[in-house]
């Protein structure tokens, strides 16, 4: 199935919108494409009439255009009907809005939606989703837009069973910079899986990283999805929910008590070179990073901080995740002195974590870090920094930026995220550097690039 | 990679469907018939039989009640470790013999290592995986595992050794030799083509423990849990 007319459709229909109710789900979708985005969009309702001084179509057929992307947003028993007219009018791709199928009990209903879509070779999204968001391209969420948060145009594709999850989740990829390439709910998956969404994004290129919220597969569809998400060239990060053994089911064998659900899914990931994050700061910090850098690291982590509490915490996290802070050989260090400034020559404790104190200057932080960045020992550098020390300055996180473009060596950054530091972590977010408001996070970030 | 059953397999799968798992001397001879390793044993179904084998093979032998109904032996005292003479077997067929659904002794020789479990389950999700972990009677207490998908390619093997918190204990600790590594493997990839061979048969298997030691690697004890219907 080709998926190109469900992100990047030039025509769209929104069947179901409502003549006298505006917050129906569909008036929202319509009202926010008409406006907002450059896809031609037609109202569709049986009866007719008007919608903000545009027609309403009484059918698909009445449309004076082939239709790319429809949008069905009727009730669960009428979804049939008008998913029989978009096959009739060879739309090309459909998003099923309307609950009321299995995640009620109406596993037949779905079923028959399913079977009609296949049989007709139709992309179908749904049912029960919020289905496609592409930046700049079309948004089928029927949020309205000024309650939406929308991250940046970027190269993070998002899909999720749960819409809730997907909105909350661009929220926090927002307020961390990282970019979307696609925002996509599949709900109860009834034709279009993560597995053929993975097939589209795979060769999709503004994408640079895909990650997935699953609550679950069907029988054997997690086998092939691993499958293709391993051979995938891009990196895939998987949050599963559920990890929890539902009941207590007896089992006749150890083997089976041993290997429930959650363990047999997080083990296969990582034979796959699947990347799991265990929770949403994960997947944010994973996400972030490897949509930052592509090159794989080993792990020896270079830490340059202005507080040796920040180090010393740094250096826990470190560890808890297996990554290694190499000692600084004696002559490094000594190298590395020779470049600070006189007052912290002889405080500065350089062994890594390389503490240059509350009194270094922004010249110090970028002499380390670029030193650090040509000493090949070390493959990333965890910078701490603390806009609160009074000799640097709001420019550091852009005369930092400047090292990386000028180095390559990957740099993840710790700072506190106020909007009072907000220039500081705009001067690496904008050129693509990761920083997150946590000393976890930023340790994440680099344990992504090992992956 | 995928190996097909033979005749003589098929067969055995079929006469354990009743019972819903294969007897611990079938399940053996299957898993030998497919490549691992298992001690020589035999299924004797009277004491002197049991004793013209423990006497060839030579004492010490174990003792494992045989019983259809009985799928854990050793909560019932079903298995004892070594026997030393034709006395101490005699006693031990006795008090099987009055065990529920008696159906014969199985008699097989010693073997040492440490105790691993491996073992196979068929994922609804992921299709057959196997499990290799720290084994014994006290495997759910240790929790201590590795999970694949199969086919297994030998890489994975010493990944799951890796991926074991106790992985210095088959590395050779404090003095002991380290286990067979190659026969570990071997044993692993024959497992894996067995299972993809009767994935559709089986629920899970248990070769709990499997003795591993700078020796080898022997499968000591067997549980072939069957599928509750054969699936497409």
């Amino acid at each position: 199935m080709n998926l190109q007319a469900l992100f990047e459709p030039q025509t769209m229909a929104v069947i179901g919108v409502s003549l006298t109710n505006d917050r129906n789900p569909a008036n929202v979708i319509f009202t926010k494409n008409h406006l907002r985005y450059p896809v031609k969009v037609f109202a569709v309702n049986l009866r007719g009439g008007e919608l903000q001084g545009e027609r309403v179509f009484t059918s698909l057929a009445e449309i004076p255009a082939k239709i790319d992307l429809a949008v069905i947003a009727v009730k669960a028993e009428q979804v049939p009907a008008a998913l029989d007219e978009c096959i009739q009018n060879k739309v090309k791709g459909v998003v099923v809005i309307s609950g009321g199928f299995a995640e009620s009990g109406r596993q037949d209903l779905q079923d028959r939606i399913a079977a009609m879509a296949r049989t007709a070779g139709l992309p179908l999204v749904g049912p029960n989703c919020l289905g496609i968001y592409a930046p700049e391209k079309v948004d089928t969420f029927f949020l309205p837009s000024e309650r939406m948060v929308r991250p940046e145009p970027g190269g993070v594709a998002v899909v999720s069973q749960s819409g809730g999850v997907l909105v909350d989740l661009m929220v926090k990829f927002a307020g961390e910079g990282v970019g979307l390439s696609h925002a996509l709910s599949i709900g109860n998956k009834a034709v279009i899986r993560e597995q053929d969404v993975l097939t589209y994004l795979t060769q999709e290129p503004r994408t640079t990283v895909i990650t997935f919220y699953v609550e679950g597969f069907g029988r054997n569809e997690g086998r092939s999805f691993v499958r293709a998400a391993g051979a995938c060239p891009k990196p895939v990060v998987v949050l599963k929910a559920g990890k929890s053994p539902g009941g207590s089911r007896a089992v006749s064998s150890h083997t089976a008590s041993l290997s429930g659900d959650y363990a047999v899914f997080s083990e296969v990931l990582a034979q796959h070179g699947i990347v799991e994050a265990r929770n949403e700061l994960e997947l944010i910090s994973f996400c972030e990073a490897l949509s930052c850098y592509q090159d794989t690291i080993t792990g020896t982590i270079a830490i340059v901080t202005g507080s040796g509490g920040h180090g010393a915490l740094a250096v826990d996290a470190c560890s808890a995740q297996g990554l290694a802070i190499p000692v600084l050989p004696e002559k490094v260090q000594q190298e590395i002195r020779g470049k600070l400034s006189p007052s912290i020559q002889q405080i500065a404790s350089l062994s890594n974590p390389i503490d240059l104190t509350g009194s270094a200057v922004d010249e110090d932080f970028i002499a380390v870090a670029g030193y650090l960045s040509r000493l090949p020992s070390i493959d990333c550098i965890l910078l701490l920094l603390l806009p609160y020390l009074p000799g640097t300055s709001s420019d550091l996180g852009a005369l930092l930026s400047q090292v990386y473009l000028r180095e390559g060596k990957p740099l993840v950054a710790y700072i506190p995220h106020v909007e009072k530091y907000r220039m500081l972590v705009e001067g690496l977010e904008l050129n693509r550097l990761p920083v997150s408001p946590s000393i976890e996070g930023a340790v994440l970030m680099a344990e992504a690039l090992r992956r | 990679m995928k190996t097909v059953l033979s005749k003589e397999m098929e067969e055995i799968f079929a006469a354990s469907r009743a019972a819903g798992w294969v007897l611990e001397p079938k399940a053996k001879q299957l898993l030998s018939m497919a490549g691992l390793a298992v001690p020589r044993f035999t299924w004797a179904n009277g004491i002197d039989e049991a004793t013209r084998f423990a006497r060839g093979i030579g004492y010490p032998v174990v003792v494992k009640i045989v019983s259809p109904t009985i799928l854990h032996k050793s909560d019932v005292g079903g298995v004892i470790i070594g026997i030393n003479s034709d006395e101490e077997l005699r006693a031990a067929y006795e008090r099987f013999r009055a065990l529920q659904g008696f159906a014969g002794m199985l008699v097989e020789e010693m073997v040492d290592g440490i105790e691993l479990i491996v073992g196979a389950k068929v994922d609804y999700q992921f299709g057959p995986v196997i499990l290799l972990g720290i084994g014994g009677t006290s495997v759910e207490i240790y929790k201590d595992t590795s999970i694949r998908m199969v086919p297994l390619i030998p890489q994975d093997v010493a990944a799951m050794v890796r991926g074991l918190r106790a992985h210095q204990l088959l590395e050779g600790y404090r003095g002991s030799a380290p286990i067979d590594v190659q026969a570990l493997t071997d044993m692993l990839m024959a497992f894996s083509a067995f299972v993809m061979a009767c994935e559709a048969l089986i629920e899970s298997i248990d070769l709990n423990p499997v003795k591993c030691s700078a020796k080898g690697c022997i499968v000591a004890d067997a549980r072939i849990m069957l599928a509750a219907e054969k699936k497409e």
